[in-house]
């Protein structure tokens, strides 16, 4: 068969079952990317004689004789396309993973598709940006500013990768073709709770191309928890590579190494497994009842699960003061039982990765991780080998969300490709990512609140049941800080906690975005705001009072007697008032019929910068010989714009252009430690060691200059990419020269140990629109304020906040993993898991209050988790004060409002 | 996706050359659904694209659809202006889904043959009062209206081996007035209910509903009725345990959301609206 392909022609022949997506891709048109690998996420997108297909839907059989344009086609050899070019200069994306198909389906739109971009692109899915920044390339606007040398830090400079981005280049974990490769597929379980009692492997290894088949006899017999921390016992050891035991349904149970996906696939089948059927329980309150099947009950203290007889994994408790005294002496008291739900970070590029074992032995793992050198270090640790002797790298990750922050997928790697000591692929599922990879934990919060007549708060109490799923990573950190910063960051004597986390035997939960604060500020801001309205003072009155000001101890039971928590820097009542003022500008009125209802909204977070217990990361930076620098920080980019940051930091240090930083980042083979990027560490805790870094070397240039000229190091300053020592000037590359004849090169390391912390604040608030008769919202305004220090890069940083506020939009709103009575995810899928489109999204304006942080680098503070934080709260304020109704669960389904519209509201 | 278990293609190019059916086998048409998920039972996939059957045909008396004619052909068919129910056809292709990039693939009669209750062709074919021709394995041929091929949630009046080969609309359903109603618990999501009225020449009203139903219903009147026949006559002929339930829409918020389009498309075309 013949197949003209960005105008070259190929000869081979596809598999008779073959998509035309994974048959680009053979031929090496790795800008074809699988989100879903189900025609719903676009990622996929390219052109069928001129016109945009998912190529993950088109029998590749049917593109023979037609012309196939992917992205690496669209524009000639070495130029760019207009949408290209508008996508670059409107900065049109984060991680880029969707960009390609999102390129070549805007490049194809006819007028009239364009003045209706929300049934347009809703075939297009874009995890990070909330879809402004796409718009805005559509409509050709520039969102890039320059900066003179060493002016870089607080400009709006671009992503370097933006380029290779947009031509469908940049290399993301998969985009790697290995001579030899195998694939490796895995067997997972039918059942919620099972003991394995045999694996027949012989017809899986009677089939050709089947190299190994993996089961629990072959791996290390050791517990860990798939959690990254820096301290590893934040998460109990509850976790085998593979057990004898399966907890939930799609937990691994053997593992297929072939030659192809499809042998892998087939040898699967094959496999024959004799279980065990235990009993199993899903609901967090059933499994924390007296008589509950233990499902870890092998575990101990010493594994450190709280409780495993009563399927407590972790649990805190505490009190402030007297709560129930309090409480008796109210002028208004609100108690409210909210639920948050499971959902998904969905970042489109799956988890997965490639393994080989170099010829020195080294066992070197290309992965889609958030922490390289945690991942690093386990390996080591669980196969007993050296450090130096397990490499772990990424280059562009397709988006995280803290999803990556687990080493999910790693162990397998390694054991396949350490048994087979051949190049191993692993590349999960869309499917797979949803039943068996991680969540956010679902919450159920009860929260007391009461307050004086003069409107101060005098009682605050949480209690939370939070469902960690089958295994307990992440369990406790993310309860604990759930109930941390979303108290703490309100003056009141008298707080108490209750606080546990369950086992249940369904998907485990894990990290994700705000670590636990947005469901229980989604009760905490419900209450405020309750106390408000019941002394008839205005919600951001009633903040404003109660809220911790500079200096105020930041406190939440039970309490550490250590805190290295302090206010770098303190904006919150700024941000209150840029959002009272946004909320009231005038705006244009929307025409709606009566039966809408109107309200409007707010909620507030804190955050601290850095997550507790040890964030730590190194950097170098040398200068080159051209004069530029060669910056090796650790930290990953996923799209959080780190790489951008960090090059303006040590520009910024250095006097020179961004473009004269060579940035390597996220490989252990670069020597040093990084923690990871993750708890919004990128910039505050990364970028401050890149900045130690660079300011060290633009010391030891001074120096160095000062002894070339004889003068005095105090005299000698940097500018315009060289350094100046009283009337002698001497260029960056001359210094290089200079440095290199002496058999020298000019090199600094900077480190940052993540303490001592600092806090960030955001405030959300929304007008919406609710239809008494149908629960259909409308999100008629939308604003957000962020303290975040001073504002490293503006644009990539509003990006941050526009693609914050619609994540969570979309787990206000619309996103839901529904478990079924037999512990089965029903909905693993996007066409059943909606993720917000292009439609589903309102403008936010977003401000940012002008602090600088006396601890972040350069005074910059963490902004990528936090913005996510209040969406739910506020926006359930703005429905309580439209409709008169308090709604206690997300997300706000128009069927799941109905019941209470209808009760309240009449006939339809 | 990739199908791994199909090991073949099969590429007839007229009804003397569908090969015998087999367990294991599928059409495809436009494939969109079928490579969208696993299919691990399937080793064959008999290609229909190869029958080269005309999209669309305007006959006397008849607008022929093939089964085989893409969501993006019926879109772009030019209809004279006395189809003065043609805004139907765009209204539907909105309802769906999938983005205009899936139209261009997926067919009508996958659409038809999928039987979702939210399939937005049957709603239009339906409402059109569409007959279905089906081949059977025997070589006979099987004529069945549309609201009735489709018999549940993804179920329809198929045998094995039965091929829906296409949708006859008549041309006079066409020329009637209609109206259309569609609401989803998202701005552009699936349909939870999807509701067409039209008036003939003579005031006869008709109304389909499905989305909200695991399959179609159709109501029809010698006139137009009054909001409450109406509304008594969803709720006499519609129980409760047909209104669809899925992760898209409760089945007490569609009933109501069906009761509540109903009036309004009634209204509109009473003219009081």
């Amino acid at each position: 068969m013949s197949y003209q392909i960005n105008g070259k022609e190929f000869s081979q022949t596809p598999h008779a079952g073959q998509c035309l997506r994974t048959f680009l891709r053979q031929l090496g048109h790795f800008g074809v990317k699988k989100g879903c690998d189900a025609g719903d996420c676009g990622a996929c997108t390219v052109l069928l004689d001129g016109e945009p297909v998912h190529s993950c839907l088109i029998p590749a059989f049917r593109a023979e004789g037609h012309a196939v344009t992917t992205i690496e086609g669209l524009a000639p050899e070495g130029g760019a396309h207009p949408m290209q070019q508008a996508f670059l200069d409107a900065q049109a994306f984060q991680c880029g993973f969707c960009t390609a198909g999102m390129i070549l389906t805007c490049a194809s739109l006819n007028q009239a598709q364009r003045q209706d971009l929300g049934a347009a692109l809703k075939g297009n899915i874009c995890r990070c940006t909330g879809y402004r920044a796409i718009e805005d390339a559509l409509h050709n606007r520039n969102n890039i500013e320059d900066a003179a040398a060493g002016s870089a830090f607080g400009r709006s400079l671009p992503a370097p990768a933006g380029p290779a981005v947009v031509r469908g280049a940049a290399r993301y974990t998969f985009d790697v073709a290995i001579e030899g490769m195998l694939h490796i597929k895995m067997l997972r379980s039918p059942y919620p709770h099972a003991k394995i009692v045999s694996i027949d492997k012989s017809a899986a290894l009677a089939l050709a191309g089947v190299h190994a088949v993996l089961t629990h006899e072959d791996v290390p017999d050791r517990l860990f928890s798939t959690a990254r921390h820096e301290v590893a016992d934040m998460d109990p050891d509850d976790t085998r590579i593979l057990d004898t035991v399966v907890r939930f349904i799609g937990q691994k149970v053997a593992v297929v190494v072939a030659e192809s996906e499809a042998i892998a696939e087939e040898g699967c089948r094959r496999l024959k497994v004799d279980y065990g059927i235990l009993p199993a329980v899903f609901d967090p309150a059933q499994a924390i009842a007296p008589g509950a099947p233990a499902i870890h009950s092998d575990k101990t203290s010493e594994h450190r699960v709280a409780n495993a007889e009563r399927n407590i994994v972790a649990e805190t408790h505490g009190e402030f003061g007297d709560v129930a005294a309090a409480l008796a002496k109210a002028a208004v008291t609100y108690q409210g039982k909210f639920t948050t739900q499971r959902v998904q970070h969905a970042a489109l590029e799956t988890h997965g990765g490639v393994a080989w074992v170099d010829p020195n032995g080294c066992l070197n793992l290309r992965s889609s991780t958030q922490t390289p050198f945690l991942t690093r270090r386990a390996l080591a640790d669980i196969f007993n080998l050296a450090p130096d002797k397990v490499r772990v790298f990424c280059e562009r990750v397709g988006g995280g969300f803290g999803g990556k922050q687990e080493m999910l997928v790693e162990d397998i790697l390694a054991l396949a490709a350490l048994k087979t000591g051949r190049p191993v692929k692993l590349e999960l599922t869309r499917e797979e990512q949803f039943i068996s990879t991680s969540t956010r934990h679902p919450m159920r919060v009860t929260v007391t609140a009461g307050a004086d007549e003069a409107g101060n708060l005098t009682a605050l109490q949480l209690e939370v049941l939070s469902n960690t799923g089958a295994y307990g990573n992440h369990a406790g950190p993310v309860l604990f800080h759930a109930c941390d910063e979303s108290i703490s960051v309100y003056n009141c004597p008298n707080k108490k906690v209750d606080a546990v986390a369950a086992y249940t035997n369904t998907v485990p939960a894990g990290a994700f975005r705000g670590y636990g604060l947005p469901q229980t500020i989604f009760a905490v801001e419900a209450a405020i705001d309750e106390l408000a309205k019941g002394l008839g003072i205005s919600p951001y009155q009633f903040r404003r009072r109660n809220i911790i000001k500079k200096g105020d101890p930041m406190l939440s039971p039970p309490g550490s007697e250590h805190s290295d928590v302090l206010y770098g820097s303190y904006g919150l009542d700024q941000c209150l008032d840029l959002v009272e003022r946004a909320m009231q500008a005038d705006a244009p009125k929307i025409e709606l019929s009566e039966d809408w209802l109107t309200g409007e909204g707010i909620a507030l977070t804190m955050i601290d910068t850095v997550p507790p217990d040890g964030h730590i990361a190194d950097a170098r930076i040398s200068l080159r010989d051209d004069g530029g620098f060669e910056l090796v920080v650790g930290t990953v980019e996923f799209g959080n714009g780190t790489s951008t940051v960090h090059r303006q930091i040590a520009a910024t240090a250095l006097a020179t252009t961004v473009d004269q930083i060579r940035l390597l980042q996220s490989d252990t083979a670069h020597g040093g430690h990084d923690t990871g990027a993750y708890g919004s560490t990128g910039t505050f805790v990364a970028g401050r060691a890149t900045q130690a870094a660079a300011e060290h070397l633009a010391d030891d240039i001074k120096v160095f200059a000062s002894t070339a000229t004889r003068t005095n190091p105090d005299i000698c300053v940097l500018e315009n990419d060289s350094v100046v020592c009283g009337k002698q000037h001497l260029s960056f590359a001359q210094l290089a020269k200079a440095a290199r004849a002496q058999g020298r090169t000019l090199t600094a390391n900077g480190t940052s140990a993540g303490t001592p912390r600092s806090v960030a604040f955001n405030v959300q608030g929304f007008r919406v629109a609710v239809n008494k008769a149908t629960g259909e919202i409308k999100i008629l305004k939308s604003v957000h304020a962020a303290d975040a220090g001073r504002v490293a890069n503006p644009m990539q940083c509003r990006g941050q906040v526009e693609g914050g506020v619609a994540q969570s939009l979309g787990a206000t709103l619309y996103e839901e993993m529904v478990i079924d009575d037999s512990g089965r995810v029903m909905n693993p899928k996007f066409r059943d898991y909606h993720l917000p489109s292009f439609a589903d999204i309102p403008r936010t304006e977003v401000y940012f209050a002008d602090t600088t942080d006396s601890i972040g680098p350069m005074g910059a503070k963490s902004m990528s988790e936090s913005p996510y934080n209040p969406v739910a709260a506020a926006l359930g304020n703005a429905l309580a004060d439209a409709t008169g109704i308090r709604f206690t669960a997300v997300p706000f389904k128009p069927d799941r409002l109905f019941p209470l519209l209808h009760e309240k509201f009449g006939k339809t | 996706m990739d199908l791994n278990t199909v090991t073949e293609v099969a590429h007839p190019t007229t009804r003397e050359e569908l090969p015998i059916w087999m367990a294991g086998d599928a059409w495809l048409a436009g494939g969109t659904w079928l490579f969208s998920e696993p299919q691990v039972h399937l080793t064959r996939l008999i290609d229909l694209a190869d029958l080269k059957w005309p999209a669309l045909t305007v006959g006397p008396t008849h607008l022929t659809i093939a089964a085989t004619c893409t969501v993006a052909q019926l879109d772009g068919h030019p209809c004279p202006s006395d189809w003065i129910a043609s805004p139907l056809i765009n209204q539907c292709c909105r309802a769906f889904l999938a983005s205009f990039k899936i139209w261009k693939t997926a067919t009508v009669g996958g659409n038809i043959c999928m039987s979702l209750p939210a399939g937005p062709m049957i709603a239009l074919t339906a409402a059109l009062d569409g007959g279905c021709t089906i081949w059977k394995t025997d070589g006979s041929e099987q004529r069945v209206h549309v609201a009735d091929f489709v018999t549940g949630n993804q179920q329809n009046v198929l045998a094995p081996g039965d091929l829906l080969r296409q949708i006859d609309i008549p041309i006079a359903a066409l020329r009637r007035r209609s109206a259309f109603r569609q609401i989803s618990l998202t701005p552009v999501g699936r349909s939870a209910a999807l509701l067409i009225g039209s008036v003939d020449h003579q005031g006869g009203f008709a109304l389909t509903v499905t989305g909200s139903t695991v399959r179609p219903i159709q109501f029809s009147f010698p006139e137009m009725p009054s909001a409450d026949e109406l509304r008594d006559s969803i709720l006499q002929r519609i129980p409760d345990e047909l209104y669809h339930t899925d992760l898209h829409g409760k089945p007490a918020w569609r009933k109501h959301m069906t009761l509540r389009l109903a009036e309004e498309i009634r209204a509109e075309l009473a003219g009081t609206r």
